[in-house]
């Protein structure tokens, strides 16, 4: 600590240079902390999974239509505990930026499988008993500022009406769900399928994907393969798959967001490897004289190098925690995106990682090169 | 007289130069009494400075010994040899070397930095140099805002901080006026006289060595002379 004001006095030698190489440091660090966090986020869905549930799509793609009727088909399969099904709505609210994740089920199937799903009685009753009703979950809620009884138009970029040819669905919001262990969960809404199934214009008699609940996780690979095989030849072969493996798939229709993050990542340190090592080398050799007067007053070699990386340590550290702290500020603006409100601490620690590997290799070169500085040469400017 | 603070015996020093090995000084024999202030005078090139360096540990004898504050420290470690500086040498440079971006009293606290005294000890150390130097009120000062009369004062309270057995300087008035060289000159001499500090000073400048109570003259790598002052 008594070395600190030495060291603090020897980064801001030239003021400038440092403002500007911490500024570039603290902009990577953001960068990082916001594409790694929403890659995080993006991850956390995947790792929340539920092991003891199944999806089960369409063979040929995500998007394509299986029939009703595979369901007891589905629940005779050995293994099976309860079914459920869902659809993709694609709905939106006023504007296509308000997207919604707003899909039709059987609500006490989906229930069933899906229990993390929580909900007051009295307001699933009323889903029940409201043809047009709409559960909605909290965070969308909020975010609409949506009220028991308010009717909610939503836009849906799929599905028409049978009766007008419109694809605007009006519906009511009869009540609000939580999802236990994930509020990201509950930027949705859930509304009754009979009356999505009887008011669409095509595809009648049709669900987007089976959510398929185990009686024992143990056997979900095998299960899965019998439901394949039960569909196999038939006009709607199926494609069943963990609820994890289905969330990466349906994560990968985005792109590899995991690898695009990666690639930013390394092309941004990369070159801020080279630029804050020229800084750090640059700095050292304005400094030979200064640092032979130190090793004169008897500084050893060691204490030299160790000074000099101390530097850049701080450097890189200094900027980092002021980047990912922004980044930090700003996470909550994704919210709408990612679900997610704070900063997942394993990016904060993954970027303090980062930082000190950073300092590290930018300090060792500069710091090795005080090390071995020989005195005489030095002070005579050799 | 009292017994020898420095001692060189038979010392050779070689430097390689590309493909070339000049040797600079050539079996060289010296003595200095504890309490001692010489200056080493002689044209430049002809091997004051690195004669004065190996004094202070900065360089090592290629051959011979070299005997200071009791110590053979031409067998000492890099390490050993930087621990020994700390504790037994005190420099004084032509240019001051300090360091531009502290001030006055945290270039005097760099020696001190190295020693187990805490913050308070080392403040109550640092003003007392300064003071002896006479610099108490410019201690918050940046070496740019001293004239180099003062700088070169702060310089010599960095080397007395620790209170080394030894002080060596190297044309330590070279880039002053003679006034204030004058200044410093006798500012080394109360140091010397006073605080019985033995000093080890090159200079070209004979009006600098009067001040000593000895001085050698260096030629070609050899001691061509010596006399009292």
């Amino acid at each position: 600590m008594k070395f600190f004001p030495l060291i603090w006095s020897a980064l801001w030698r030239k003021k400038l240079r440092t403002i500007f190489t911490l500024l570039s440091i603290v902009i990577a660090f953001l960068l990082f902390g916001m594409l790694q966090g929403v890659n995080a986020a993006f991850q956390r869905g995947v790792d929340n999974a539920n092991v003891n549930r199944l999806v089960v799509t369409s063979r040929i793609s995500l998007t394509e239509a299986l029939p009703i009727s595979q369901m007891q088909l589905l629940e005779s399969v050995k293994g099976v505990a309860a079914v459920a099904h869902a659809t993709w709505f694609g709905a939106y609210y006023q504007d296509p930026k308000n997207f919604i994740f707003a899909a039709p089920v059987e609500i006490d199937r989906y229930l069933k499988v899906v229990p993390e799903i929580k909900s007051a009685p009295e307001q699933l009753d009323a889903l029940r008993h409201t043809r047009d009703g709409i559960l909605v979950g909290l965070v969308a809620a909020k975010k609409y500022g949506w009220k028991i009884g308010d009717r909610v138009p939503l836009h849906s970029t799929i599905w028409t009406r049978k009766s007008d040819g419109q694809s605007d669905w009006d519906f009511q919001v009869v009540g609000f769900y939580d999802f236990t262990g994930n509020a990201s969960q509950t930027d949705g809404a859930l509304f009754n399928f009979d009356y999505f199934d009887e008011a669409r214009a095509f595809r009648r008699g049709s669900v987007g994907w089976w959510v398929v609940s185990l009686s024992d996780p143990n056997q979900s690979s095998q299960v899965a393969a019998a439901i394949d095989k039960l569909f196999e030849n038939s006009a709607d072969e199926t494609k069943t798959q963990s609820e994890k493996e289905f969330a990466q798939s349906f994560l990968k229709q985005f792109g590899d967001i995991n690898f695009i993050v990666k690639a930013i990542l390394f092309a941004v340190f990369f070159t801020l490897l080279f630029l804050t090592g020229n800084t750090m080398m640059q700095s050292v050799r304005e400094r030979v004289p200064e640092l032979a007067v130190l090793k004169t007053l008897g500084y050893s070699d060691t204490a030299v190098l160790t000074l000099v990386l101390v530097e850049s340590v701080l450097l890189c550290l200094l900027a980092a925690a002021i980047g990912l702290g922004i980044a930090e500020l700003l996470f909550p603006l994704l919210k709408s995106v990612v679900g997610e409100v704070r900063l997942p601490p394993s990016v904060l620690l993954a970027g303090g990682g980062v930082a000190l590997v950073l300092a590290i290799l930018t300090g060792l070169p500069p710091a090795w090169r005080a090390k071995r500085l020989d005195i005489v040469d030095a002070l005579a400017g050799r | 007289m009292s017994e020898a603070i420095v001692s060189l015996r038979n010392v050779v020093k070689r430097y390689q130069r590309g493909k070339q090995t000049v040797e600079v000084l050539h079996g060289l024999n010296l003595e200095i009494a504890n309490g001692e202030f010489v200056a080493l005078m002689g044209p430049s090139g002809s091997g004051k400075t690195t004669l004065l360096n190996l004094i202070g540990g900065l360089d090592r004898a290629t051959e011979g010994e070299v005997i200071v504050a009791g110590e053979r420290i031409d067998q000492l470690s890099s390490g050993g040899l930087a621990k020994w500086r700390a504790r037994h040498v005190g420099f004084v440079f032509q240019f001051y070397n300090l360091m531009p971006m502290l001030t006055a009293e945290r270039n005097v606290e760099l020696p001190l930095l190295l020693t187990s005294l805490n913050g308070a000890q080392r403040k109550q150390n640092v003003a007392a140099a300064l003071a002896v130097v006479g610099l108490a009120d410019r201690a918050r000062h940046k070496p740019s805002e001293l004239s180099g009369g003062q700088a070169q004062r702060v310089a010599i309270a960095r080397a007395l901080v620790a209170d080394p057995t030894l002080l060596v300087c190297d044309e330590p008035t070279g880039d002053l006026d003679r006034k204030t060289a004058d200044e410093i000159l006798h500012l080394l001499q109360v140091l010397n006289r006073e605080h019985g500090k033995s000093i080890v000073m090159v200079t070209h400048d004979p009006k600098a060595a009067d001040y000593a109570s000895r001085q050698m003259h260096v030629d070609k790598g050899a001691l061509v002379q010596a006399e009292a002052a």
